[in-house]
């Protein structure tokens, strides 16, 4: 087992290496930092270029600017991945890409973890129910919502739940929802009681629509798993043995089922970076997501490649953990 | 039909011993499908969504652009069935354009995105070993990219506008690998059966194996998961569109009317959602075919989704 984690973790390696060339040499080769710069008018000295340019490293080769922004080496210092620092910024002079990332990790991650335990917690749930209960009205109700979730744009069901709080808010005569912002700024000074009714104020809304496009997948793979599970042999065993069937299903089945789970729920990370993007862009989050909308604008490529990077390194994490996992969940799986 | 193919004779009578009538594959496959009934009411529904598209614009009294004789944030009337935007647009002559880029984008996604999916994946799985693990890993990368912020990442640092088609090139250049890798899996299966031995022994090309019989006899799993392919585009040209990074105006798309609406949707609801219902029902109806195709070109799948 040691030794399978060990070459399981090295054999993340190149993968992480392709992926940051891949991003180093698509974001280099789409846009160009000093767009902006260029264009504007009245048109800037070419000496202010000229030392742009220099800032940013786009005086050197592109190979050489790769070897700068992941080792460091021969850099002004405020480059290099290895050593923990991200490269120059095109918004100004004094913006720290890596400070600017750990400020808002916290505002996203809240967001992340909230959506992921509900959609896990309740896919599982609709995933069992529709299984044991296949081809009933409730199931062919499940199978349509799932559908339906998979079809809708994320931001569109986000406006609509946004529209919902107002109106509940409306009609009750509350402020209960607050449809704006992620609340970190009315959090402070807070008693916990206050603290946790804030969270549950700015979060409810956004969590409902980020997890709704990984719930229905989710929900679709535990039915089928359950299913699977359900009509195998040792089930029937269980039954024959005269067992409960509340014993059968939770004790026997449901244990199995769950398993080949981790691996969707991994793969499923990609889905939910790119629900987070649209998510705080609608309900105006300042979390990672706003993070990378502006870069993109601002054409920050060392930025947009450090989100990118990151993003990568947590769905390569996810994966990974996922098959270590699966490993020790699934006995019948032997590394030796 | 052939009196000189034995097999064929051989079925036919076997057939006509319990009063079958002989089928072949595709009919057999056409009966399968022509029986999936929400794939069918999808596929006549996508059907008129296509026409409203594509011939729609040129049925209509106003397009996709201001126009100074539109009234300005007018709620629909008789004029204007769908209402007006703040700007002066017609929402119907937008919806029908943006329909129509939508699908254009999503429907060049998916050729792109199969052709070369499949010979990628076919070629990984033909020549299997090194090759194979080379190529696979870099489908692996391509399949744990956050799809839609790679491709707003890329369209958003274009500048200067990009096109329909730009847009699809840049969506199908990050959703092929999926394609490749179910094309792989059947192309691994297939190669060690006898015809692909006996066209190696007759001199063919590897080449032409793959073109000509290892990726025919993938036709069915590629088929669905180019279909599947449609949907996915769809839902990101839409959220590249939204983030602003997608088709830029005048032109329009689904997600733009959203993305513009967004705050609309309380005062000037009828800007808001027209075009997220037709978003809705397009994914749906494909994945609904998508759907029927699989259960009729491979019939011992179930229903489960990729």
């Amino acid at each position: 087992m040691l030794v399978y984690t060990v070459r399981r973790v090295l054999g993340a390696i190149p993968v992480l290496l392709l992926a940051s060339v891949l991003t180093f040499v698509l974001i280099d080769l789409s846009g160009d930092p000093l767009a902006d710069l260029r264009v504007m008018q009245p048109p800037p000295d070419p000496e202010v270029i000229q030392l742009q340019s220099e800032r940013l490293y786009l005086d050197r080769s592109m190979p050489e600017r790769y070897w700068l922004w992941m080792t460091g080496v021969g850099g002004n210092g405020d480059i290099g991945l290895l050593q923990g620092k991200f490269g120059p910024s095109t918004q100004s002079a004094t913006y720290d890409i890596g400070a600017n990332i750990a400020e808002r990790l916290g505002v996203t991650l809240r967001l992340v973890g909230a959506a992921m335990v509900f959609a896990l917690g309740l896919a599982i749930l609709t995933g069992v129910v529709s299984a044991m209960r296949q081809y009933s009205k409730l199931d062919y109700t499940l199978t349509f919502v799932g559908f339906l979730a998979l079809a809708m744009p994320t931001f569109w069901f986000a406006g609509i739940v946004q529209q919902a709080g107002v109106s509940f808010n409306e009609l009750v005569g509350t402020q209960f929802f607050a449809t704006v912002g992620d609340g970190t700024y009315q959090a402070q000074g807070l008693s916990p009681w206050g603290r946790f009714t804030n969270a549950l104020a700015y979060m409810t809304l956004p969590t409902i629509v980020l997890m709704l496009t990984s719930f229905a997948s989710w929900s679709r793979y535990q039915r089928t798993s359950m299913l699977e599970v359900l009509n195998s042999d040792y089930v029937r065993l269980a039954r024959a043995k005269g067992l409960p069937n509340r014993v059968v299903v939770r004790r026997h089945a449901l244990r199995t089922a769950l398993i080949p789970l981790t691996t969707v729920v991994a793969v499923g990370m990609a889905a939910i970076i790119d629900g987070t993007v649209l998510t705080e862009r609608v309900f105006q989050w300042r979390g990672l997501g706003e993070f990378f909308i502006q870069a993109v604008t601002a054409n920050d490529s060392f930025a947009l490649m450090a989100w990118l990077m990151l993003s990568g390194t947590t769905v390569i994490l996810a994966n990974l953990i996922a098959d270590l996992l699966y490993g020790v969940l699934d006995p019948r799986i032997r590394y030796e | 039909m052939s009196e000189n193919r034995a097999p064929d004779t051989v079925r036919k009578t076997a057939a006509d011993g319990v009063g079958g009538v002989e089928r072949t594959q595709l009919q057999m496959i056409t009966r399968r499908f022509l029986r999936h009934r929400p794939a069918m009411i999808s596929l006549a529904l996508l059907i008129v969504i296509v026409l409203f598209a594509f011939v729609g614009p040129y049925l209509w009294t106003w397009d996709h652009l201001v126009h100074r004789e539109v009234p300005p944030s007018v709620p629909p009337n008789a004029d204007h069935p769908l209402g007006t935007t703040t700007a002066g647009n017609d929402v119907l002559g937008q919806l029908m354009r943006g329909a129509q880029q939508t699908l254009k984008v999503a429907f060049t996604v998916s050729v792109l995105g199969t052709v070369v999916g499949s010979l990628w994946g076919a070629t990984a799985g033909y020549y299997g070993g090194r090759v194979d693990s080379l190529m696979m890993r870099v489908v692996d990368v391509f399949m744990i990219v956050p799809l839609l912020v790679m491709v707003a990442a890329i369209a958003g640092s274009v500048r200067g506008g990009t096109t329909w088609w730009a847009v699809a090139l840049i969506i199908a250049a990050f959703s092929w690998a999926q394609i490749a890798r179910v094309v792989r899996g059947v192309v691994l299966s297939l190669r060690e059966q006898e015809f692909v031995e006996a066209a190696r022994a007759a001199g063919a090309s590897p080449g032409w194996i793959i073109v000509r019989h290892l990726l025919p006899n993938a036709a069915g799993p590629i088929i669905v998961a180019a279909t599947l392919l449609v949907a996915v585009a769809i839902l990101l040209e839409a959220g590249m569109s939204f983030l602003s990074f997608g088709i830029q105006l005048p032109d329009i798309s689904l997600g733009q009317m959203i993305g513009d609406a967004r705050t609309a949707a309380s005062t000037r609801p009828w800007l808001f959602y027209p075009p997220g219902v037709l978003l809705v029902i397009i994914c749906l109806t494909i994945n609904f075919i998508g759907d029927g195709l699989r259960d009729a070109l491979d019939p011992r799948q179930t229903m489960e989704r990729r």
